[in-house]
């Protein structure tokens, strides 16, 4: 694949905007909801690719720092009525500064320690938010974007404003991250997970540039849970330990090496909900099957995803090509 | 005083059922190199099994059994059938070395899905096999009950007989050369594939124990016994994830740690403190108490 | 009678070939030297012959039946013992323990125990440390200790890699003796790797020298020790 240059990609971004705001005029309420959704799963994803697929480390309970974005993003609108634009910020800065902390312990550990420390945080987060009460316990905290602006009219919904907001942020972030990841940073990022060793001899500080990418990674991932908790609530139950399966499934989907297969994943995984209920509605829509399917349906792709194709289908389709080229 | 001894005991039952997922947790480590996370996924299974047998038949000590052997079945079946797979698959790529442990995590979603398709995910109570009154001692009730009394024993009756079949049995010797040096104990003769399996098999069982002797004292729903799951890998952390001995220890440890924060500081600090115990002691002592200095990188 | 036959054994480590082609025969009973510098090949052949690695293309036999790509566990248990280079035991068992487990697979505890006493005899410094873990013990002893679990599994073909690797010269000394005693009074066939070519060829029936993952010369030993081109060349002296 090769590079487009940073103004080409800015170009490319700004289109693709355009038409999806186009596009979500002429579809219905569900489909704009949906389309606000895959934007800020995309970017959830990203912020795993970031980590795993980039700095080689695992992250097994993202889903805390979207909580942990979500609940600052809340708690400064709430608290000290700030405006949205920078609930976001502050969700971005807290959810990175709790980053900073686990990335640096992450820096010491690797593998099945760092898997199990962010697994932890993942279970045991939402227990907290029943303990204290400025928090909200069970029901959560208010956050939203307010009211669309009076002038788009009575015919602009909320979702679609919901939808505006969301495309606008993710491509921001998406863009800044991609030249992030083409930077000398992802560059870097790229030789430590190859050989840490070989980079950690050309003179790379392998701990601070692994602790910079959980804190980067921690950032964006708070975002999307600022993002997320705008279109939905911003309570224990949004950010269960299954989010976090979620997110991992999309990116190992996605092949972690690749940002633009985070919204294939993304994709993938709001398609599979859809597919459950067409599924549990042919086997009689027994609520069993409808609350379980598709976290069913996620994981059993996940397994079989790591089993096949360990880095992903497009690694995987990437790597037959090159063997292709060579013969 | 009353405070103190009830704090101790609190804090050994807790330890008891820590230690013997620490020690699940362990079991699986040192046979496969994988942190188990479906363990949890495991002992729901066998724990609503036990369910079903308490609720149809009453006898409480059947269930355990069925608990213990589909336990047993059930860690031989995930070794045999995936993780063999895995690793017959993996070989390069950025996510290879992360691949099991993402595939446990599968595992455990499978499960839950699984379960909550059957048994559905609504809350259940598991009626206690013996009284949970407290017992009154001198005149003072202290917190303790026959449950928790029955929770201790059982657990040391089961670290009793794991510690000889480790320690004693030529089994025992065989599970630990080959957790420690594989490729020097096939060239001393040991089969190292089936013995790896019966460490998922032991490790089935000690988390199938760990389910039922927790789950009557809270409820039971398809994702009760994750926080267990956590309690279970930080003990096994503490421990230095390659010791028994210092997995029980750490459960042990992390139990009485709780039990205080519980007692004395208050329910809504229980999590931030042993996440900060696992930071700490990941940072601080990163071959467990028991370990000597090797970084923990592998 | 040959008894270990290697013909046409090529083995690679993904794109690196480690082995090219090589031929030889060991005749029973016999001690075999296998010479070679750092890199030459001799732990990758050592590790065809016991299982541990998959050759590429060629045969190897033991006793006229195929031993490539079968398991370590399963060669074990049809007389091929082979000690890994660097000291193979296990530091977090006993040193009883570690000499135990080379006798599990026949599920024959007196016998185990008799092979166990018989490498004390040969190893006495084992005998005053049995309850240690192996943990404590000194490189030597440790050699000695990888040396007796694979005696414990009561072989006849011993695979030894490089036994003096890091060791001080009278700790050799008396681990070759041991080696040449041990296969003197029980028949053993014995494949030394050595890069240490001198000591090794002087105990040695036979020779093979390697070179980058060629064969360059096989033969009796004596004459290997004495021919003036290798001294040269590959024996470094
Ligand atoms: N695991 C391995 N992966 C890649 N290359 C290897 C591996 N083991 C050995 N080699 C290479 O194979 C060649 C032979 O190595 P080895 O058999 O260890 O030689 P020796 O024991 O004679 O020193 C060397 O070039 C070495 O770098
Ligand atoms: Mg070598």
């Amino acid at each position: 694949m090769h590079k487009l240059s940073t103004k080409k990609a800015l170009i490319a971004f700004v289109i693709f905007g355009w038409i999806l705001v186009i596009v979500a005029d002429r579809v219905d309420e569900l489909r704009v909801y949906q389309g606000a959704t895959i934007a800020i799963t995309t970017l959830s994803i990203a912020s795993i690719i970031l980590l795993t697929g980039y700095s080689g480390q695992v992250s097994l309970g993202h889903g805390a720092f979207l909580a942990f974005g979500a609940y600052a993003a809340a708690l400064a609108q709430t608290y000290w009525q700030s405006p949205f634009w920078f609930t976001l910020l502050v969700a971005v800065m807290v959810s990175a500064a709790f980053g900073f902390i686990l990335g640096f312990a992450a820096g010491r550990l690797s593998g099945p320690y760092l898997a199990g420390t962010t697994l932890a945080l993942a279970v045991g987060l939402p227990t907290l938010a029943n303990q204290f009460s400025f928090l909200g316990g069970e029901t959560g905290l208010v956050y939203d974007a307010g009211l669309p602006p009076a002038r788009f009219g009575e015919e602009f919904t909320l979702y679609k404003w919901f939808f505006w907001i969301a495309v606008f942020v993710v491509l921001i972030a998406m863009f800044l991250l991609r030249n992030l990841l083409n930077s000398r940073f992802g560059r870097t990022w790229k030789s430590l997970r190859a050989n840490p060793t070989a980079a950690a001899l050309c003179g790379v500080n392998v701990a601070q540039s692994k602790v910079m990418a959980f804190t980067i990674s921690a950032g964006v991932a708070g975002l999307s849970g600022a993002l997320l908790g705008m279109i939905s609530i911003v309570a224990p139950s949004a950010f269960p330990l299954s989010l976090s399966f979620t997110i991992i499934t999309g990116a190992i989907l996605a092949g972690v090496t690749s940002l633009l297969g985070s919204m294939l994943g993304a994709v993938v995984l709001v398609v599979i909900p859809e597919i459950a209920d067409v599924i549990s509605h042919q086997l009689g829509d027994s609520e069993k099957v409808v609350t379980n399917l598709p976290g069913f349906i996620i994981s059993v792709l996940l397994i079989l995803t790591v089993l096949f194709s360990p880095n992903g289908p497009a690694e995987a389709m990437r790597k037959r090509r090159e063997q292709h080229a060579k013969h | 005083m009353r405070n103190l001894l009830g704090t101790l005991l609190i804090g050994l039952t807790l330890g008891s059922v820590y230690s013997l997922m620490a020690l699940a947790l362990v079991l699986v480590w040192r046979s496969t190199r994988v942190v188990n996370f479906a363990q949890a996924g495991q002992a729901i299974v066998t724990t609503y099994i036990a369910y079903e047998i308490v609720t149809r038949t009453g006898v409480f000590w059947l269930a355990v059994l069925f608990a213990v052997a589909a336990g047993a079945l059930i860690g031989a079946g995930v070794e045999y059938f995936l993780m063999r797979t895995l690793f017959r698959h993996v070989d390069e790529g950025p996510v290879a070395a992360l691949a099991p442990v993402i595939a446990t995590l599968g595992l455990l979603g499978v499960i839950r899905s699984i379960v909550g398709m059957i048994w559905g995910n609504d809350f259940r109570s598991f009626y206690s096999p013996v009284s949970t009154d407290n017992f009154v001692l001198a005149g003072e009730t202290i917190p303790f009950s026959r449950l928790n009394l029955l929770i201790i024993l059982a657990t040391v009756v089961v670290m009793i007989i794991f510690s000889i079949i480790f320690q004693r049995t030529d089994l025992g010797l065989s599970l630990r050369a080959a957790a420690f040096q594989p490729e020097i104990a096939r060239l001393a003769g040991i089969r190292v594939g089936p013995i790896r399996t019966l460490g998922w098999v032991f490790a089935g069982v000690a988390g199938a124990i760990a389910g039922v002797l927790v789950t009557p004292t809270t409820i039971l729903s398809p994702n009760s016994l994750d926080l267990l799951l956590v309690f279970g890998f930080v003990a096994a952390v503490i421990g230095g994830l390659e010791s028994l001995p210092g997995a029980v220890l750490g459960g042990l440890v992390l139990g009485l740690g709780v039990s205080i924060v519980l007692n004395y500081v208050g329910t809504s600090l229980v999590f931030p403190s042993i996440f900060v115990v696992l930071i700490i002691s990941l940072i601080v002592r990163p071959n467990g108490l028991l370990g000597n200095k090797k970084v923990r990188s592998a | 009678m040959s008894s270990l036959v290697v013909s046409n054994l090529t083995v690679s480590h993904g794109a690196i070939r480690a082995l090219r082609d090589i031929s030889f025969e060991v005749q029973e009973g016999e001690l075999t030297a296998i010479i070679g510098a750092n890199g030459a090949g001799k732990t990758t052949l050592l590790r065809t012959l016991s299982g541990l690695k998959d050759a590429e293309s060629g045969t190897a036999t033991w006793r006229d039946r195929n031993i490539l790509g079968k398991r370590p566990e399963d060669l074990v248990r049809r007389g091929i013992s082979h000690v890994s280079e660097g000291k193979s035991v296990i530091p977090e068992l006993t040193v009883r323990e570690n000499l135990v487990i080379g006798g599990l697979w026949r599920r024959d505890k007196s016998g185990t125990e008799r092979a166990i006493k018989e490498a004390v005899e040969l190893f006495p410094r084992l005998g005053e440390r049995m309850s240690q873990s192996a943990n404590t013990l000194s490189g030597g002893e440790r050699q000695m200790l990888a040396i007796g679990r694979a005696l414990v599994s009561r072989p006849r073909l011993l695979l030894l890699d490089e036994p003096s690797l890091g060791l001080a010269p009278l700790i050799i000394e008396q681990i070759f003796a041991a080696i040449k005693n041990l296969q003197k009074s029980m028949n053993l066939t014995v494949v030394l790797v050595e890069q240490n070519a001198n000591s090794a060829l002087e105990i040695a029936d036979t020779g093979v020298i390697l070179n980058l993952g060629e064969l360059v010369a096989s033969g009796n030993a004596g004459e290997l020790l004495e021919d003036p081109a290798l001294k040269s060349a590959y024996l470094g002296y």
